[in-house]
């Protein structure tokens, strides 16, 4: 690896290089470092593959991987590589097998990735002779797909290639986990359904956006008319101990529509006040049970999870955004809308409804897309540049505010610590 | 199945002015193409096939339009480009009740300034057509779209 040196301005991280957003080689080293070792990453739900032999193709990093329900009801993660030459076998995004059996040698696996057979593996016999076959010390046993560790919480499926990972629990941290498990609090999920979109720009920027909520009320008027989002929302930014996850909170001001005409987050040009929605049914907002944390009822809870996932919570509307890295200048990004077993029609309606506000042609997500694209243009024409995260200070804490961009900066933290080790 | 004549050439003009509008850059045009308690729905299909009811777009009423338009216009920010539709011929499917069930091929390229043109967005309209008194108008117009993987944003009505 011929790596480039980057240069930091300054001792923190609140001057971020271009350069982190622009060398292949330092992506493959990111691949290595965040996504095959030490971490896990999002591989699906459970309510994917609810029946044995259910399974679904995805990815951890730029890897391949196979998420699968065994006989026995147990989820395995394996590889989507064959034994044999090493071929991405598994064409079929979702479906449902008895054994995977890759079609160029026709070696077949079990559900959880065992090697089954192997077409000749003890020669063929012609005119009283055996041709060919496997060595004699040939072990199917050795030779299964390669299987990634699993955790599940929630409802949520993890996975992680670093079987000496520590627990799922432990990444993610007291702080974050408090917060996941309010979402994921152990009804059944419902998957309402996917939307996939594949956007120019490094992945890191997609992590940096939902740990940014300083543009939410400035780049999405619809957030700051309609007071979804805004600067004076009551708000709380929190952090795992590494300061590689982190939770955006924040609570809809009760008056709904913004009037305070004269505050300053109604002050910028984004801010409509004559907005006014032909279908008011957009907004149908119905608060949820679940929604309460001890004595606050926070109606948008962003939270991001090191490197590979966002677990959305913007009022009724529930998703995870899986981030799929492709090279240093692009990722796919595939949104799960999911809702609750417990669900009524109507809460199912109104979750859709909302749908319309997020994903690729989304009210308030659509332009966070086009933001990273041309974010990433800027950084190819000049690496030896950096930006500026100065918002709040040039140093790391969580705070009971969303006017700053501290998550970022502790986000890079993290990120010098390992990619600089 | 065979339709009338006339009603023939009011399904091809609907289609063909509808291409024409949403080409034309100007978006006010979109919604009048519609009912008032109309459906519009841009959805991939993979959720269409596997029966998941989520959309990329789900529009349930005129006023649902025209506050796209208004996105369109004044919140989304985006990179501007010309879009380019090519629509093929009209099946219809069943006529029934008044209503014409009625699909057709679509393909919509992108041009981005100073780029080449890409195609943008490839599928089938799956259509609930309706006679009014100012002609033929969409109740229901399903865009069920190949192009799953979108290339980073969809701005414009499709």
């Amino acid at each position: 690896m011929t790596e480039q040196p980057i240069h930091w301005e300054t001792e923190g991280t609140s001057r971020v290089p271009f350069a982190v957003y622009t060398d292949e080689d330092r992506h493959k080293k990111e691949l290595e470092r965040f996504f095959y070792k030490s971490h896990w990453s999002y591989v699906g739900l459970e309510a994917e593959i609810p029946n044995p032999g259910d399974f679904k193709r995805t990815v951890v990093g730029e890897r391949s991987v196979i998420m699968t329900r065994g006989n026995d009801g147990q989820i395995h993660v394996v590889e989507n590589v064959c034994a044999h030459r090493g071929m991405q076998f598994c064409r079929e995004r979702h479906g449902n097998k008895k054994e995977f059996v890759c079609p160029y040698h026709q070696w077949s696996y079990s559900l959880k990735g065992d090697l089954q057979g192997v077409p000749f593996r003890r020669g063929v016999r012609q005119d009283g002779k055996v041709n060919g076959g496997m060595p004699a010390d040939f072990d199917p046993k050795d030779h299964g797909l390669t299987p990634l560790r699993v955790a599940t919480r929630g409802g949520v499926v993890f996975a992680s290639f670093d079987h000496a990972v520590e627990s799922l629990e432990d990444y993610m941290g007291p702080t974050i986990l408090k917060y996941f498990d309010r979402l994921f609090n152990g009804r059944k999920l419902v998957v309402l359904g996917y939307n996939r979109q594949r956007i120019p720009g490094n992945w890191k920027l997609m992590q940096e956006n939902i740990k940014d909520p300083y543009h939410p009320g400035l780049l999405h008027t619809w957030f700051v008319t309609f007071g979804l989002w805004r600067a004076d929302n009551k708000s709380e930014l929190r952090m795992d101990a590494h300061h590689r996850h982190a939770a955006m909170v924040s609570t809809r001001g009760s008056a709904g529509q913004a009037t305070g005409q004269a505050s300053q987050v109604t002050q910028v040009s984004s801010f409509k006040e004559s907005m006014q929605l032909n279908d008011p049914s957009f907004l149908d907002i119905v608060p949820e049970g679940w929604w309460q944390m001890e004595d606050k009822m926070p109606t948008a809870v962003m939270m991001t999870l090191f490197p590979s996932v966002i677990f959305q919570q913007q009022v009724n509307s529930v998703s995870t955004r899986h981030i799929q890295p492709d090279g240093h200048g692009a990722f796919d990004f595939v949104w799960t809308h999911f809702g609750f077993e417990d669900d009524t029609p109507e809460m199912t309606e109104r979750r859709l409804r909302q749908s319309n506000l997020f994903g690729p042609a989304g009210f308030v997500s659509a332009d966070d897309g086009e933001v990273i694209e041309f974010s990433q243009q800027a950084f190819e024409t000049k690496p030896e540049h950096r930006m500026l995260v100065e918002l709040g200070g040039r140093d790391v804490g969580e705070t009971d505010h969303m006017v700053t961009e501290t998550l970022i900066r502790g986000m890079y933290e993290y990120w010098r610590k390992v990619m600089e080790a | 199945m065979m339709v009338e004549m006339n009603t023939w050439f009011g399904i091809q003009q609907l289609y063909a002015d509808y291409a024409s509008a949403v080409d034309s850059g100007q978006w006010d045009l979109w919604p009048e193409f519609f009912t008032e308690q109309c459906v519009y729905k841009l959805q991939p299909r993979e959720n269409f096939e596997r029966g998941f009811p989520l959309c990329t777009l789900s529009l349930t009423s005129k006023g649902m339009l025209k506050d796209r338009v208004y996105g369109i216009k004044e919140t989304l920010y985006h990179d501007p480009y010309y879009q380019r539709h090519v629509v093929g011929a009209p099946m219809v499917r069943k006529v029934e009740g008044g209503c014409i069930h009625s699909e057709a091929n679509y393909a919509v390229f992108r041009t981005k300034y100073d780029k080449e043109s890409t195609v943008f967005n490839v599928g089938r309209y799956i259509d609930t057509i309706v006679q009014t008194p100012e002609g033929f108008k969409f109740a229901e117009r399903l865009c069920v779209y190949d192009s799953e993987m979108i290339p980073n944003s969809i701005i414009y009505p499709i």
